[in-house]
């Protein structure tokens, strides 16, 4: 081993450190910054609507049956021209998600018959406390364009039946 | 035991009873033949074409009757074609084949067809979860259809039959389940198709719609989820529910039910009652409950419910403690010694009832049963006992209905006493006027109002009915109360035990009395010794009186009056009543869902009901007040455990004894085989795995002397010229405080109504659907007049609890 190896292996590092200078920065200045996230991302959930803004979810329930952490509630009620949720009989009255509970598997979505639910590419979830981390239906839905969307809706009589 | 027949089904050798079709068969030896339209309590019809299966017979030589020996066995011909297993009764050496290539195609291309017009509704369907043709699609159907979506039958959806069911036409499989069920079973030959093809439907011929006490027993065997309950519609999947066993409360019948319960977001995330479903007791109710056991739950869920003991201070009701509250009509009692009297109904448990008469004995007061009908103790001593089962009664058995029309008051004794006429059984209908009964009795006897005991006493003098009565081996006799007040169907209770007791039909299985009462548990008070008082106004009048599950404020003006001058009100109810609003002090009780104990039917049967959603408020079971008041006025009783209150019960009262709560949670296999694990089979009912109940042992039984006493001829008022006979009758559906809270049932039980003989009407100028004023006695009231030609002309029914107070018969005014 000569007596100049040290100072050459030294020399070798910092050429590695020195070349860095040049090299653009990967660090994303969060929360100013966001990384947008991969396609399959499972996030928080979002109940979809119709072009016309009605609701997909006909609360089935099978997503809470489906849910291995129990973290969904859905309770139905009878859809009317008057006031139309969503097409056909049902609609869910009552969605709940507790965010503490769920583990993002994707499963609710695997089980929706409507592609109602979806796993979404929000993941800034924090609480200050456990009831504020209940999300409920007017928070899980898509917003909509206009007002006019919104649900219920008066349609005509036959329409969506 | 009848002919067992041998037969072999998948290789599998099993003996049957003959007689039996394969599917049962199959069922009996644990082999599933999937079904739609067989059902175990329905003739088959072979409509559905699901259950083909291959079935050979062995070959007889024609010369000589004897099966053809091949290699050793038997020669077996099947047959080339699939056959319905559930039209064909077994043979002996018959071979069954169900898992055979042939028989899964078969069921492949049923299921495939079925399909073609069924609408992928699932996930919004209410049967879904619990859906015949979903298990057996995933069972034995196709994986794919080879139909297009688009070409599906489109039909009417939501299509209400009555205000209870509603059909979906889309998702009915034609299977006539429905059908068969009303015209068998209930007899309310209402439903039918229509039209043919692929356009048949079903249609309800009645108007209202649906005209059935027992329409929701088609929702249950529906194997689609083509006839829903209003009720239940959208309320919850069957698969989030839970289940709690129970028992009907609505009558003495004491169906077995299941409580199906969930969370709810409306009331705040608490779990509550979703909808009732039957369970299993063959003895009993089988798998069938009416309508108004189903859709009339509602009052123990319902808002108005009590949640914390009240206490009148400066006039108003104002929130106390238990202690408190418990103390002050403790000191009331106390006070008043004598003049110390307990009210209750037969709404309350075994364990209340027994409490609150303990109660009474001890403090020197008096326990009376609120009730118009009297005779129980008539039926402790001898009613029907262990042994008893409605569904083993047929040939040999003579029923006796008298003063009751069993289709209003008991609606799931109506059915058994038709089945056992069906059965061979003798059916006897005495009543002054036509009842649904009539239509299936041997003999149908007319009295006058008055002439009930009369009546019962000349039944073994004349030629048929005496010998019906005589020479049957057993005799079993139900009276009601129509027509009848407390003295009335006391003389009618007694010519009946007088009958039974002097030819020899008491104190055995199968035989005795069983009185038609008002609530499901006037038997158990009876047999506690609780007693019904003629006059109760009288009996309350400057009384300390302590009133447990009734609201005879909102049944009788007289009573009202009574209690506005009684010394102390202390009421005991799971809801606000008309009653708890003139109390002194009111004390929240818990409803039957809430907490367990036990009822006696009126077959003298106990069954026991568990608790299946949590407490309301600081409610406390009824037996457990009583305890706390009566510890106050220094006497000790249990008040924690209801098991205890039942073993001390069981030690106190004869009829009791040797009964506990292991006893009466003791099951045994049933047949048919029920349950949720083969719902294409027997629907969706419970199986019962929480207990069949036990009979009481009566007087007679237990080889006690029975000695009756004699008939006191109760006078009838003579109405004046101007003045109808007003006769009390029973009504299904009534306007009581706990059905009031059912909303659905408003429209069936609609406005108080009398029934004239048309020439009645007529003479007095009014027709049918015209309001009128009925008045006797100071009490007055409106009702729509109803025409019934098979009364008096001088007789007016006026139905009890519809908001005309009526006890007895009585001379009134009808005007129009």
């Amino acid at each position: 081993m000569s007596a100049l190896e040290p100072a050459v292996e030294l020399a070798r590092g910092l050429w590695v450190t020195f070349k860095s200078i040049f090299e653009r920065p990967v660090t994303i200045q969060y929360p100013e910054e966001k990384r947008p996230v991969r396609q399959r991302f499972r996030g928080r959930h979002v109940l979809k609507r119709y072009e016309n803004g009605l609701e997909k979810c006909i609360g089935c329930s099978l997503c809470a049956a489906a849910c291995p952490a129990d973290a969904i509630f859905v309770e139905a009620s009878e859809n009317t021209d008057e006031k139309r949720f969503s097409p056909g009989e049902r609609y869910a009255s009552t969605y709940e998600i507790n965010m503490l509970r769920c583990i993002y598997c994707g499963y609710c979505e695997d089980a929706c018959p409507t592609e109602a639910i979806i796993l979404g590419d929000n993941y800034e979830l924090s609480f200050y406390d456990r009831q504020s981390a209940i999300y409920g239906k007017e928070m899980l839905l898509e917003p909509v364009p206009a007002a006019s969307m919104l649900t219920p809706q008066k349609v005509e009589p036959g329409v969506f039946t | 035991m009848s002919k067992q027949v041998t037969l072999t089904i998948d290789g599998k050798s099993v003996a049957v009873p003959d007689g039996l079709n394969v599917v049962d068969a199959a069922k009996m030896a644990g082999i599933e033949i999937p079904v739609f339209c067989h059902h175990p309590k329905l003739e088959p019809v072979g409509m559905c074409r699901m259950c083909l299966v291959e079935i050979g017979r062995p070959v007889r030589d024609r010369a000589t009757g004897q099966f053809v020996i091949e290699n050793g066995a038997p020669k077996i011909q099947f047959m080339p074609k699939l056959e319905t297993a559930c039209t064909n009764k077994v043979e002996e050496g018959m071979v069954v084949l169900t898992q055979s290539a042939k028989v899964a195609d078969g069921q492949r291309g049923t299921l495939e067809f079925l399909l073609t017009s069924h609408p992928l509704d699932c996930p919004v369907c209410d049967k879904g979860g619990e859906c015949a043709l979903q298990d057996l699609t995933m069972a034995h159907g196709p994986g794919k259809s080879r139909f297009i979506f688009e070409e599906k039958m489109h039909l009417a959806k939501m299509i209400p039959l009555g205000e209870l069911i509603y059909l979906d036409r889309e998702r009915c499989i034609q299977c006539a389940r429905c059908i068969r069920f009303q015209d068998e079973i209930a007899g309310d030959a209402v439903l039918e198709f229509e039209d043919r093809g692929r356009t048949m439907q079903i249609i309800s011929r009645s108007e209202p719609g649906f005209d059935s006490i027992f329409s929701g027993n088609t929702t249950d065997i529906c194997p689609v989820g083509a006839l829903t309950t209003t009720d239940f519609r959208f309320r919850a999947r069957p698969w989030e529910l839970g289940a709690a066993p129970s028992i009907c409360a609505q009558c003495p019948v004491g169906c077995n039910i299941t409580l199906n319960t969930r969370r709810e977001a409306m009331t705040n995330g608490e779990i509550v009652v979703k909808r009732v479903m039957p369970r299993q007791n063959e003895e009993v109710n089988e798998i069938w409950i009416c309508d108004k056991g189903r859709f009339a739950y509602h009052y123990a869920d319902g808002k108005q419910r009590l949640t914390k003991p009240l206490v009148r201070k400066d006039k108003k009701l104002a929130r106390a403690s238990w202690d408190a509250a418990t103390k002050i009509a403790a000191e009331n009692f106390l006070k008043e010694k004598k003049d110390f009297v307990i009210l209750a109904s037969g709404r309350l448990s075994n364990e209340d009832l027994f409490n609150l008469k303990t109660l009474a004995d001890h403090a020197g007061g008096k326990a009376y049963l609120y009730s118009h009908m009297a005779g129980g103790e008539l039926t402790a001593l001898v009613g029907v006992g262990a042994g008893t089962n409605f569904g083993a009664m047929g040939q040999g058995t003579t029923i006796v209905v008298v003063a009751s029309d069993l289709y209003q008051e008991a609606p799931v004794w109506y059915l058994r006493v038709k089945q056992a006429k069906e059965r061979g059984a003798t059916l006897i209908v005495l009543n002054p006027r036509a009842t649904k009964l009539d239509k299936y009795a041997s003999f149908t006897e007319r009295y006058e109002y008055g002439d009930e005991a009369k009546a019962v006493h000349d039944l073994t003098k004349n030629g048929e009915t005496a010998e019906a009565v005589l020479k049957a081996s057993n005799v079993v006799v139900l009276y009601g109360s129509e027509g009848l007040g407390v003295a009335g169907s006391q003389s009618l209770a007694t010519a009946c035990a007088k009958l039974l007791n002097e030819n020899g039909f008491a104190g055995k299985s199968n035989n005795g009395l069983i009185g038609v009462w008002e609530r499901a548990n006037d038997q158990g008070a009876w047999e506690m010794g609780f007693t019904v008082e003629d006059d109760l106004a009288k009996a309350l009048k400057g009384k300390a009186v302590y009133i447990v599950g009734a609201d005879p404020v909102n049944d009788d003006p007289k009573l009202a009056s009574a209690l506005a001058e009684a010394e102390f009100v202390a009421v005991q109810d799971v809801m606000e009543t008309a009653t708890t609003e003139i109390a002194d002090v009111v004390l929240p009780a818990q409803a039957f869902t809430e907490r367990e104990g036990t009822f006696t039917s009126g077959e003298r049967r106990v069954q026991r009901f568990y608790p299946a959603v949590p407490v309301t408020g600081e409610s406390k079971p009824d037996f457990a007040i009583a305890a706390q008041i009566a510890r106050n006025m220094g006497v000790i009783l249990e008040g924690m455990s209801a098991v205890v209150v039942f073993d001390l019960l069981a030690e106190t009262v004869k009829s009791f004894e040797g009964l506990n709560y292991a006893r009466l949670a003791e099951v045994e296999a049933q047949l048919p085989v029920a349950g949720r694990s083969d719902m294409y089979y027997s629907g969706t009912t419970y199986a019962n795995k929480h207990g069949l109940g036990a009979h009481l042992s009566g007087a007679a039984t237990r080889g006690e002397k029975v000695s009756i006493p004699r008939v006191q001829k109760e006078a009838v008022p003579h109405p004046k010229d101007n003045e109808l006979l007003a006769v009390p009758v029973n009504q299904l559906y009534h306007r009581g405080t706990t059905m009031m809270t059912a909303e659905l049932l408003h429209e069936r039980i609609g406005a108080a109504s009398v029934s004239l003989h048309p020439d009645a009407a007529a003479r007095l100028g009014v027709q049918a659907g015209q309001t009128v004023n009925v008045s006797f006695n100071g009490t007055s009231g409106a009702a729509v007049v109803k025409l019934d030609d098979s009364i008096d002309e001088g007789i007016a029914l006026v139905p009890r609890s519809m908001g005309i107070a009526i006890r007895e018969p009585v001379a009134a005014k009808v005007k129009a």
